[in-house]
């Protein structure tokens, strides 16, 4: 007998068995006479990480989350359903209003790659011809902008230009070390995977030894690729440190900054070498547990790695004793739903254990109080992807590139005015300047107006900085960012005033509205910016405004996205690229 | 506590003071007397630091700390009245005070003088600053939700969640500046799993969520509070022994609350301690 409290409403039996065929036929068992205050609270955690994948099960059933839906989810998992609705409420590709239709749904990307190739346009041509158009934020395709995700209503979702060709640039360049295998392997094969350098890092590793390979991280100075710069070894040490209870490793990869697109071409076509890297994570800091949390725009990037894990353990190289290592070690794939704010790494595991993605409070940190407050080792894709060269090439070698404050190489999102947007890996010190030559140079006639740097987190620099080489210490010392690796170019010909109130507008709608000052700071913000852009400059005490704004932002919000939500902002109105120069 | 805890040792603006391990930097202000501003901590609730009045700057850390849920460490040296926290306390300020009717979270009407927070200058000619702007509910004899001037503490969730009840009948929907208290699908509080324990309303910091006979005086133009009285008691409905304070108007019960601090209830009651009264006087 249960003490949750139901609307009248029921599930029919197509959402019924959805949800059976996502997260199978156990509920949870509930004791009679039991009240929520004492063995209750135990039992609604319980399965609640099943929470997320449920509710992705009913929006694929309905084209929505239908009160009966969800009472029955709620049931099944004996999750409140207040609690169920306001996660259901938190992301983007779940509609708690009856649409009115079922028909599929196309996403069309709003965010400054697409916006500056005339999305607006295609969604309204899109809309003209009768397709159910959703204006989305950045979908991770800059490359291809502008961008398209069709999300189905009883078929998969998709995305038009995964059918098309992989465009890579740097194919076959000898120097690649992170992309080396892009367009080269088979991304549905493992033995294509092992004859092309795969398994060999494992390999290495296990021979090794777990502080062998610890020690190997620490000394190669990898810090973490996803924005933050965090070293890694200091991370995996303090993991592996922690004792006496389950561990875990998790690849973000909810990529969501926009102007990023770097963890779906390497998940797409090289999804093995996510796996294998993630293993000797798992294997250094002892974990036993492996997560994928995966944006749920990339379809493709989920089944490739679905399929992957599959041919994997299948080998013997997940589950017990993986890859013979002595160490039980197994991943499991989380889908996203639409929150820029879940790739805040404990926003993530909040959305993984199905709550709200909202971030923590830090201290305590993943590496005690992680994934189910337990110790947590958790990386983006690309710093993984290092792990294997640093391995089986050991740490003197791996330095041998980049700088000797930013070791390596890294991976570069470019795209906006460029004659070849792509993925592009560099050595860290290549100069701005370079790198967009590597690209192709810039399209049209127009002149460079300004680069984003980093992602809407990260801030514009003008053409006078192209001679700045890429490192951690060169863009910090600009007070710049890489960021997660986005290189967005425009030129004279580009109106920024759309593009600053559109990132104003992201910020604004992708916080998670937990803290006072990112959650109406934002809306400010956005405000503030369309009415510079309405009168065309920007008075002296908005201008203020803007400037008080983003400090009280900076400096009190809870997490990164509060933090660097005016950075994008201060920087454009300093270099005068809206509301007139300053 | 016992005389074996440990106990660490920090400065805060400037004096030292010296408090048990595990004590909160807010709490060792209080002990400082240092009066901190906060609005989504009490006594009775886990902190969730939301609300970010509170914050306060500790030398070595990149960005302001909230002080209600930080513990102090040994060696700490705090600041809480640094210009970058007077900064981030008045723009708080300023910002809840664009957004939220603030007429009846008295205690902030003082913050916003000592701050110095100007919440008007958020109105642009032509643009207004978008406030939430949402009808009264009204779905019931015993309480109204005004969300025009909830502050999105969390309080009420918490009451009515782990920290209380264990109901679970509202919690946070939507996201960002839309993000608001919602029952699931919005259903009617008579619909939802309410029990009308009311101990939302205890903890309401803003008169977002409250007593249908306070709403009612309101309106009318006849809340006094300074001529209320109030009476402590024990509830007669049961043996567990929580007590009420009883607060009358003109000889006439107005609402019940709890004491915070007290052994029993913390501040909370049920149905029957909250709005089981009315049998002792007439209908109005």
């Amino acid at each position: 007998m249960t003490d949750l409290h139901f609307t009248d409403d029921r599930a029919d039996s197509t959402e019924i068995e959805a949800v059976a065929a996502a997260i199978g036929n156990e509920t949870v068992v509930v004791v009679d006479t039991e009240r929520l205050i004492r063995g209750g609270t135990e039992r609604r955690h319980q399965s609640r990480h099943l929470l997320l994948p449920a509710l992705h099960a009913l929006q694929r059933a309905k084209g929505w989350i239908t009160p009966g839906g969800l009472n029955h989810v709620a049931d099944v998992l004996q999750v409140p359903p207040a609690e169920a609705y306001g996660v259901a409420t938190f992301y983007e590709m779940f509609r708690t209003v009856d649409p009115g239709h079922s028909e599929s749904v196309t996403h069309v990307c709003v965010d400054a790659a697409c916006q500056i190739a005339g999305s607006d346009t295609l969604g309204d041509e899109l809309a003209a011809k009768g397709t159910a158009v959703h204006r989305s934020p950045c979908l991770g395709q800059c490359e291809r902008a502008p961008a398209r995700f069709v999300q189905g209503v009883g078929t998969p979702d998709e995305v038009p230009a995964d059918s098309e060709p992989l465009v890579f640039h740097q194919q076959g360049d000898p120097s690649l070390r992170l992309l080396k295998r892009i367009g080269v392997v088979d991304p549905g094969s493992l033995d294509s995977y092992r004859s092309n350098g795969g398994y060999v890092a494992l390999d290495r590793a296990i021979e090794m030894g777990a502080a062998a390979v610890l020690d190997a991280v620490a000394d190669s100075g990898l810090s973490g690729r996803g924005g933050a710069a965090f070293p890694t070894g200091v991370k995996w040490r303090a993991v592996a440190a922690e004792e006496g209870c389950p561990k875990h490793v998790v690849a973000n990869c909810d990529e969501s900054e926009p102007g990023t697109f770097k963890d779906r071409v390497v998940m797409e076509n090289d999804p093995f070498s996510i796996i294998e890297s993630l293993t000797i994570a798992g294997f250094a800091t002892s974990a036993e547990n492996g997560w994928i949390y995966i944006r749920g725009e990339y379809p493709l990037a989920a089944a490739r790695l679905e399929a992957a894990i599959d041919q994997a353990r299948n080998a013997g190289l997940l589950g017990p004793d993986a890859a013979g290592s002595g160490h039980t070690f197994d991943i499991e794939i989380r889908r996203g739903a639409g929150a820029y704010i879940c790739g805040e790494e404990t926003a993530l595991f909040a959305s993984i254990e199905g709550f709200r993605g909202e971030p923590r409070s830090k201290p305590p940190f993943p590496t005690t109080h992680g994934l189910f407050g337990q110790p947590t080792a958790i990386n983006n894709p690309e710093t993984l992807l290092n792990v294997l060269d640093i391995v089986a090439l050991g740490a003197d070698e791996y330095r041998s590139r980049g700088t000797e404050k930013s070791p390596g190489t890294k991976l570069l999102c470019l795209s906006g005015r460029v004659a070849n947007p792509g993925l592009y890996e560099v050595e860290f010190g290549t100069s701005l300047g370079q790198v967009l030559e590597l690209a192709g140079g810039l399209t049209g006639s127009s002149e460079l107006r300004a680069v984003l740097l980093g992602g809407a987190a990260g801030s514009f620099v003008g053409p006078e900085s192209l001679g700045l080489p890429l490192t951690l210490e060169d863009t910090r010392n600009l007070g710049t960012t890489l960021g997660s690796g986005v290189v967005m170019a425009f030129t004279t010909d580009v109106d920024m005033t759309p593009v600053l109130i559109r990132i104003a507008e992201f910020f604004r709608n992708e916080s998670c509205g937990q803290c006072v000052p990112c959650r109406i700071g934002t809306q400010r913000q956005h405000e503030t910016l369309v009415q510079v852009g309405r009168i065309g400059s920007i008075t002296a005490d908005r201008r203020q405004l803007v400037d008080d704004m983003a400090r009280a932002m900076a400096d009190a919000s809870i997490c990164g996205l509060g933090h660097t939500a005016s950075s994008a902002v201060s920087s454009a109105l300093a270099l005068g690229l809206i509301g007139g120069t300053t | 506590m016992t005389s074996s805890q440990t106990s660490v040792s920090l400065s805060i603006d400037g004096n030292q003071v010296q408090v048990p391990e595990g004590t909160t930097i807010h709490k060792a202000c209080e002990s400082a007397e240092i009066n901190t501003p906060t609005l989504c901590w009490a006594e009775n609730l886990t902190p969730v630091n939301v609300c970010r009045v509170c914050v306060v700057e500790v030398e070595g850390n990149r960005t302001l700390v909230p002080s209600c849920a930080r513990p102090a460490e040994e060696g700490m040296v705090v600041h809480t009245d640094s210009e970058r926290v007077r900064h981030s306390r008045r723009m708080v300020l300023e910002f809840l005070g664009s957004g939220v009717d603030l007429d009846q979270a008295t205690p902030l009407h003082e913050w916003i003088v000592r701050y110095d927070a100007d919440i008007t200058r958020y109105d642009q000619p032509e643009l207004p600053a978008a406030v939430i702007d949402e009808p009264i509910k009204i779905q019931d004899d015993l309480y109204i939700r005004d969300y025009n001037r909830c502050v999105l503490c969390y309080k009420c969730v918490e009451a009515c969640g782990d920290d209380a009840q264990h109901t679970f009948a509202i919690a946070v929907a939507g996201r960002g500046f839309d993000a608001r208290i919602s029952t699931e699908y919005d259903v009617e509080l008579p619909e939802s799993a309410c029990v009308y324990c009311g101990n939302c309303i205890g903890v309401c910091p803003t008169g977002a969520i409250q007593f249908k006979t306070e709403f009612d005086l309101r309106l009318a133009g006849d809340w006094r509070p300074d001529q209320q009285e109030i009476t402590r008691t024990v509830c007669s409905y049961c043996g567990v022994g929580c007590n009420l304070e009883i607060h009358t108007q003109d000889g006439r019960i107005v609402k019940a609350t709890s004491p915070a601090d007290h052994s029993v209830t913390s501040g909370h009651l049920c149905v029957k301690g909250r709005f089981g009264w009315t049998y002792v006087q007439p209908s109005t």
